[in-house]
């Protein structure tokens, strides 16, 4: 927190949120510059950040922090979907290897004040063993085996144990729900994109989103704070699954869940969306976290609810399905409307009855 | 048709029907009523004509209408007008406006005089399910369907099939949080449906369930006991609720209660843990301890099928006396008389700080909810006069 503002480093730039991310640092008070770092360009406009292009599962990193003279670490590049990396191999080892190296560079960079690293509620699973809401102090029912989730969880115990050998840094941990907006692209997202929507037959998960600017806002506010600790990050409220699938008016095809992987793997084989063993959990049991260290602690308050959020995400998708709303709506122009009706009705023929 | 010609059946006699003499058949000529003037008209050329088939139809379709056929050849005998579809009545029947009329006398039967408004009402609310437009909380309690659908659909059965009796409804709080406590019985977890319809309708409140993990495992069972309340038996979710100032509902007993035997009814189970006491205990609310009687006796467990039961990953698989021997029919819950009793809250508020932490003070607790569960459960079975009555 130098006078001359702050050098803010962000990692994995080169995809849409962190790209939009480190563009709106720049623009913060307070911070003096933005060093982008990603091991590909970024493919839109990154204004005032300066990008260096570095892998940080390489050593290099470190040099980059210590030459740029970096005191806060934005590290983003924890990534659920394989996408540009490769396969899950390329994610698993750019996940895991690049926090480590990441960690391992910020704990030589002496400068460094802050670490605010961008983990996820899917490190807390979906089970039926699950409590309503977790709190951050509560860890997954089951420890993930595989997948996203076990990165998270590996990363976030890296993060962890950095913050044990350097007291003198500030490490802030959030963990956002599934992001949603209509430039996010996560599994979540393209499940909802689809035409018509697998569904696990007979579970109606409740689901939690956060808005794509609220979880810019969260970060920033985590990196312009001076608050420590891990933080769950959702808007106010809970969808289940049903309703968001009928909020969108799009079909359902429940499928019994040993039917729904074979599904999933089609899917994924198609390139159409990756219905990943976690997000199948997901749609399965569903997930809520307890945000109330979010509004007291860090004192963020995001703008969207989960309902609002998942609105502004479902307003451009093409309405594929809600025939029956319209029959319904139809059937309903006939009638008087309840919300104004007066007192009496005059009922014809209603003397038939007396 | 009172005038119709009787025609033996056969051949004998007058050539009858289908005989294939180039004349109509004698039930043609009877239906044609003035003699022997078809062979000008069309429709006499038709019937008189080429073959069986034809001469069969024409008095198949003619003797319909024979008062019609009397009478219409009034003006000249030989040149009635050959009869249409669209002379008779309509065959549709019902015009439009009968059809609409009946549909608002039915829905007159149905929703009352205000018809058009409840109609109205209903819609909007199909609507506002269609389109996703209503509210769950936290834990994805459904508050309107749960009050539309469940509660109606299961209040009959409380009132007609078992006539619950709800005693000491007054034990439980008009407001905050506070956790009932129950014995557990029944095969089938009815005694928890049951007492969420009893408290609903005598205090207008919801008991809040607190349920097994296996219940949220399970399809469809899951996902409508998240929508009716229910929440998972853990510390979190008991503390959360109960700080939150709802009604919890908990079973310690569990699956041993539920499962037990019908040699061991009204003897209540070991009561776990007393986590239930510490979440009551941390949040400060009181405990309502409940004794649910009648349940026992819905379904009598008389055997399991622990190998089978293991393989499935079920807790037991029930047989009654009449389960798979009767197929579906054994599934019916014989009509015992239910009685509910409430007993005196026990206060938790004025414990010390760490009192929950404190194992002693924990089943201290614990020993006398369920003592006070298990003495009224006797008194409630010496009151009984009978169990279907």
């Amino acid at each position: 927190m130098g006078s001359a503002g702050r050098v803010v480093l962000v990692t994995g730039v080169s995809r849409d949120l962190g790209r939009r991310f480190a563009r709106s640092l720049a623009a913060q008070p307070g911070v003096a510059r933005v060093v982008g770092v990603d091991a590909m360009p970024p493919r839109g406009d990154i204004g005032d950040v300066s990008f260096v292009r570095a892998d940080i599962r390489n050593p290099v990193i470190a040099k980059v922090i210590v030459k740029e003279d970096v005191d806060t670490v934005v590290h983003m590049s924890v990534i659920a979907t394989p996408g540009t990396a490769g396969g899950r191999n390329a994610m698993k080892e750019l996940n895991v290897i690049g926090s480590m190296q990441l960690l391992a560079a910020c704990q030589k960079a002496p400068e460094l004040r802050t670490l605010v690293v961008k983990s996820s509620t899917t490190m807390y699973g979906a089970s039926n063993r699950d409590p309503a809401m977790f709190t951050e102090d509560m860890g997954p029912r089951r420890a993930p085996r595989a997948g996203y989730a076990k990165d998270v969880a590996e990363v976030e115990g890296y993060v962890r144990g950095f913050a044990r050998r350097r007291p003198d840094v500030r490490v802030t941990i959030l963990r956002p729900a599934n992001v949603i907006g209509a430039h996010v692209v996560s599994p979540l997202t393209s499940y909802f994109r689809l035409p018509v929507l697998p569904t696990v037959l007979g579970y109606d998960p409740r689901l939690q989103f956060l808005h794509e600017r609220d979880l810019l806002g969260a970060l920033r506010h985590a990196v312009a704070t001076d608050v420590a600790g891990i933080f769950n990050v959702a808007g106010d409220g809970v969808l289940t699954l049903s309703q968001a699938v009928r909020r969108l008016r799009r079909p359902t095809v429940p499928l019994p869940s040993f039917a729904i992987g074979g599904v999933g793997s089609a899917l994924r084989s198609s390139r159409v969306t990756d219905l990943s063993p976690e997000l199948l959990a997901l749609l399965t049991y569903g997930r809520g976290v307890d945000t109330t260290r979010m509004r007291e602690d860090l004192g963020f308050e995001p703008a969207y609810t989960t309902a609002e959020a998942f609105a502004d995400f479902a307003a451009p998708l093409p309405v594929t399905g809600g025939r029956t709303e319209r029959v319904l709506a139809r059937a309903a122009r006939a009638l008087p409307d309840p919300e104004q009706v007066p007192s009496v009705l005059p009922v014809p023929g209603g003397a038939v009855r007396g | 048709m009172g005038d119709a010609e009787i025609i033996p059946i056969g051949t004998r006699g007058r050539p009858g029907r289908g005989t294939g003499t180039q004349q109509p058949s004698s039930a043609a000529r009877g239906l044609a009523g003035s003699g022997r003037s078809g062979g000008s008209r069309p429709g006499g050329a038709r019937s008189g004509g080429p073959g069986r088939q034809g001469t069969e139809k024409a008095p198949g379709g003619g003797g319909a209408r024979p008062p019609a056929g009397d009478a219409d050849p009034a003006p000249t005998a030989g040149d009635r007008p050959p009869v249409v579809t669209a002379d008779r009545e309509p065959r549709g029947g019902i015009p439009a406006s009968d059809w609409l009329a009946a549909l608002q006398h039915g829905a007159r039967e149905v929703f009352g005089d205000e018809w058009e408004l409840q109609l109205a009402r209903f819609l909007a609310f199909l609507r506002r399910r269609v389109t996703g437009d209503y509210e769950v909380d936290e834990y994805g309690f459904d508050r309107e369907v749960t009050e539309r659908f469940l509660m109606a659909s299961l209040r009959p059965i409380a009132d007609k099939w078992f006539r619950v009796e709800v005693r000491g409804a007054e034990n439980i709080p008009a407001d905050g949080g506070a956790l009932v406590v129950s014995n557990h019985s029944g095969t089938i977890p009815v005694d928890g449906l049951m007492t969420m319809v009893s408290i609903h309708d005598t205090t207008g409140r919801f008991l809040r369930p607190l349920g097994a993990d296996l219940v949220f495992r399970l399809p469809v069972v899951g996902a409508v006991a998240r929508k009716s309340g229910a929440t998972l038996a853990c510390n979190e979710d008991a503390e959360r609720m109960l700080r939150g100032g709802e009604l919890v509902g908990v079973w310690p007993e569990g699956f041993k209660g539920i499962g037990k035997p019908y040699s061991q009814r009204y003897k209540l189970q070991r009561f776990g843990r007393g986590g239930f006491v510490s979440a009551a205990v941390r949040a400060g609310v009181p405990i309502v301890p409940l004794s649910v009687v009648g349940a026992e006796e819905i379904y009598p467990l008389v055997g399991n099928v622990p190998s089978l039961a293991r393989l499935l990953g079920l807790p037991y698989i029930p047989i009654t006396p009449f389960f798979p021997l009767l197929g579906p029919l054994g599934l019916v819950p014989l009509p015992s008389k239910w009685l509910l009793e409430f007993g005196e809250p026990i206060r938790t508020d004025e414990f010390d700080e760490g009192a929950a932490d404190d194992p002693m003070l924990v089943f201290n607790v614990t020993d006398q909810v369920r003592e006070t569960v298990q003495q009224t459960l006797y008194t409630l079975l010496m009151q009984r006069q009978s169990v279907f009555r």
